[in-house]
């Protein structure tokens, strides 16, 4: 553990931003992962070390414009709870029933779980299935500037993405789906709370006359990042379900995935779980 | 030595003024700076719930949390629920279901089981379950505790 020099915690973006700019710094906000990487000795603290809990606007979750807006220190807890995204976005709720524990959903923002970039990031799935984008701030010629970065085209490598050392996350942003959207969120470990996924899963699109258009599918824990399965969409895309299809996509799963042997499973157990996966939740949307 | 930081915050409705190092947590300030020991130190990555605590009316592991990050908050801990030489009526359903064994992970438990309670006062048994699955006991079994909480849910019904 590196000494803290300096600890700020702004209540205004454009502070935060100058801050950043001004160089190194730790970001804090729920710290559930942080905490952990520190006394893990997985990552050291920067000279500075800034709590973004109290910058506002960064705290509300909005739909407008045919758009919903999920700002970067919403909780797990937040949106578990949220009635417009139980309608709107139900993966997201679902995925966020089944993180961790209660204790850690009161805490941990979303924010927080898609910057650690971890590969079993939980709430990462649903809004890959969900199309989002994150938004970046940084300080630029005395003033924000802002930058959307496609979800899928965030991630670089485990606990790496695109995001710069100047910039803060401030946002999740998706379309509103429309009517006839279904979407399904599936993890798996030895229990069903305060599990780091062994996979994750989710599979989400327009569902009308038993026919998926505009299929998302989102795997976790089964690559460096967690990742959109190309084949498995491109098996299921304007295709009437029905066994073969099902059969096909689960077999296409398994080819899109690249998991490694870990302490939590191995290769095999992995694959041949996100096999059984897709097929399920292909059941589910049938039966939906 | 890190840098330390001034902090002002309410602890069990009290005012609490104190220089914290930057990087220290919640629970190591409760125990080693305040010298409350009720709140435990178990797994200390968050996993079992021993060091449960309430801040601002919702319940967070306090080994994860930063102490600089109790700047103008509520906290109440374990020694904060009795209500003078009274145990508070959780506290006492726990007693009185045989709930307890080696104790060490009740005062978290205990904290979690109110919050669920003040949540839902309708609690049923299996959203118990899931607003427990944070807290790890090695001994009971849970079934114990269940009927505990049970009982506080119960007793409320009958007040309303």
């Amino acid at each position: 553990m590196s000494e803290i020099e300096r600890y700020i915690a702004p209540n205004q973006l454009d502070d935060a931003l100058e801050a950043l700019a001004g160089g190194p710094v730790t970001i804090v906000a729920g710290a559930t992962d942080l905490t952990p990487q520190i006394t893990g000795g997985k990552r050291v603290y920067k000279a500075t070390l800034m709590n973004i809990q109290h910058i506002e606007g960064l705290n509300a979750v909005t739909k407008k414009d045919g758009k919903i807006r999920i700002g970067s220190l919403v909780t797990v807890s937040e949106i578990r709870g949220n009635p417009m995204l139980k309608k709107h976005g139900g993966i997201l709720c679902q995925a966020a029933n089944h993180f961790a524990s209660e204790q850690i959903r009161n805490a941990a923002t979303i924010g927080g779980n898609i910057c650690n970039a971890s590969p079993a990031g939980d709430m990462i799935i649903p809004f890959l299935v969900l199309g989002a984008a994150v938004e970046l701030a940084r300080w630029q010629d005395d003033r924000i500037e802002t930058r959307s970065v496609p979800l899928d085209e965030f991630f670089t490598g485990p606990g790496r993405s695109v995001a710069r050392d100047d910039e803060l996350l401030t946002a999740v942003i998706f379309d509103v789906p429309p009517e006839n959207s279904i979407g399904f969120f599936r993890k798996s470990g030895p229990r069903p709370a305060l599990e780091i996924s062994t996979v994750s899963i989710g599979i989400g699109g327009d569902f009308s006359d038993g026919t998926l258009k505009n299929v998302r599918v989102a795997f976790g824990a089964v690559g460096p990042t967690a990742l959109r399965g190309k084949l498995t969409e491109a098996a299921l895309e304007g295709k009437t379900l029905n066994q073969d299809v099902i059969q096909a996509a689960a077999l296409a799963a398994r080819q899109d995935v690249s998991p490694i042997d870990d302490i939590r499973a191995t290769k095999w157990y992995r694959t041949h779980l996100i096999g059984v996966f897709t097929e399920e939740l292909l059941n589910n949307v049938c039966q939906n | 030595m890190s840098v330390k930081i001034k902090l002002d915050f309410t602890l069990n409705s009290r005012p609490v003024n104190i220089e914290v190092p930057a990087e220290m947590t919640v629970l190591n300030l409760l125990r080693d700076g305040l010298d409350l020991k009720g709140t435990k130190y178990a797994c200390g990555e968050g996993e079992c719930g021993a060091c449960t605590i309430e801040v601002d009316g919702r319940t967070i592991n306090s080994c994860l949390m930063m102490a600089v990050d109790l700047q103008g908050r509520e906290v109440m801990t374990i020694e904060g629920m009795q209500e003078g030489h009274a145990l508070h009526p959780m506290q006492q359903a726990f007693v009185d279901h045989g709930a307890v064994q080696c104790g060490f992970c009740m005062p978290g438990m205990i904290i979690q089981a109110n919050y669920l309670v003040k949540q839902n006062p309708e609690l049923t048994r299996e959203e118990m379950k899931r607003g427990l699955e944070g807290n790890i006991c090695r001994c009971t079994g849970y079934t114990k505790v269940l009927d505990a909480v049970a009982a506080v849910v119960g007793l409320n019904e009958r007040r309303n």
